[in-house]
């Protein structure tokens, strides 16, 4: 496994057949954007699990810092009134 | 007994069993598993098409055998696989042009088959071509990115392709069964196959800066059961577990 040491690393986003959006499945190493489609191509959708396929260099992902959860998640839970139940709807709104 | 049809059919069909045979033995051996896994997938689409061509021999031979008596229950001289598919995997580069030989001819053999009078050809040529399709793409660019790649792997890449040559040639020297088929219009021109062959080899070695060999003797045999040395022992390999209980199940 030692040449997958210079290739990078690409996040595998899949769109199933009745999905609505490409959804995270895994990621893999590959030289270039072409051979990390179609290593995503055989490695993720050999038992027909989507119709297509993003890919992107895990390097241009920007991911939220796990230390600051608390002072990134923590205040949203306390404000329930912000969810929609919270809400009376009146009897004429149907259908919600 | 064995009809022109049949032999045709058998020869595509031992042409798809040898070469996953030969392609399985990279399984847990890929340079990383992406590729192994790219390398296995390739392997089971073409012992997919043997299986379809095998089924068919049995139905047409009628003798109430499966498509295993023929895979399992034939000696190396009754294979008719092209000699390129028996040839060793060697390195990464050496399989990867073995593999876009026989796409690059593959890939043209099913298109014209698509058309073939029996339409049982035509359905299975239909269905394969599509796998080919994508093993082709796959198998171009690992020669193009190999060749236009660092000193070392287009040395290699090159010396599998001058290597290798040498078995191309029998894919457009036609069995005498092929030349009774194409007379009765069920198999493709050769000479055709050549020619788009040709073009489409220039076109990758191109790009991936190759030099096309320039010797012009070819073995051939393997379609009339001659083989090189190695089959004898990819079928002891293989057929060992039926021969040594035979009917047996997984």
């Amino acid at each position: 496994m030692s040449n997958s040491k210079s290739w990078p690393l690409w996040e595998v986003f899949i769109r199933s057949k009745h999905g609505l959006s490409h959804k995270h499945v895994g990621s893999l190493h590959a030289s270039d954007a072409d051979m990390a489609i179609e290593n995503a191509r055989d490695v993720y959708t050999r038992r027909q699990e989507g119709i297509s396929i993003w890919v992107v260099e895990s390097k241009s992902i920007t991911a939220s810092d796990p230390k600051l959860n608390d002072a990134m998640f923590e205040p949203a839970e306390d404000k329930v009134y912000r969810h929609p139940t919270f809400y009376e709807l009146p009897d004429e709104l149907k259908h919600m | 007994m064995e009809t022109t049809k049949i032999k045709y059919l058998l020869h595509l069909a031992d042409n798809g069993l040898i070469l996953a045979q030969r392609l399985g033995e990279w399984c847990g051996h890929g340079p990383v598993l992406e590729q192994d896994i790219a390398l296995t997938n390739i392997a089971l689409d073409v012992l997919g098409q043997a299986r379809y061509f095998y089924q068919y021999v049995a139905e047409l031979d009628g003798n109430g055998q499966t498509e295993d008596h023929f895979a399992y229950f034939r000696d190396e001289r009754e294979f008719k696989n092209l000699l390129l598919v028996e040839q060793p995997n060697g390195d990464w580069a050496y399989t990867l042009m073995r593999q876009f030989f026989y796409d690059n001819y593959m890939q043209l053999v099913y298109s014209s088959l698509l058309t073939c009078k029996d339409t049982q050809i035509a359905a299975i040529a239909a269905k394969a071509l599509k796998e080919v399709n994508y093993h082709l793409k796959f198998s171009s660019e690992w020669v193009i990115r190999l060749g236009d790649g660092t000193e070392e792997s287009h040395k290699r890449i090159q010396q599998a392709a001058n290597d290798l040559w040498e078995f191309t040639g029998e894919f457009f020297k036609p069995a005498s069964y092929e030349t009774e088929l194409f007379n009765e219009g069920l198999t493709p021109d050769s000479q055709k196959l050549k020619s788009a062959w040709e073009t489409r080899l220039g076109e990758v070695f191109a790009e991936a800066t190759l030099e096309i060999p320039a010797n012009t003797w070819f073995q051939s045999g393997g379609k009339t059961g001659v083989h090189s040395e190695y089959l004898g022992l990819i079928l002891t390999d293989l057929q060992s577990i039926q021969r040594a209980y035979p009917g047996s199940i997984w």
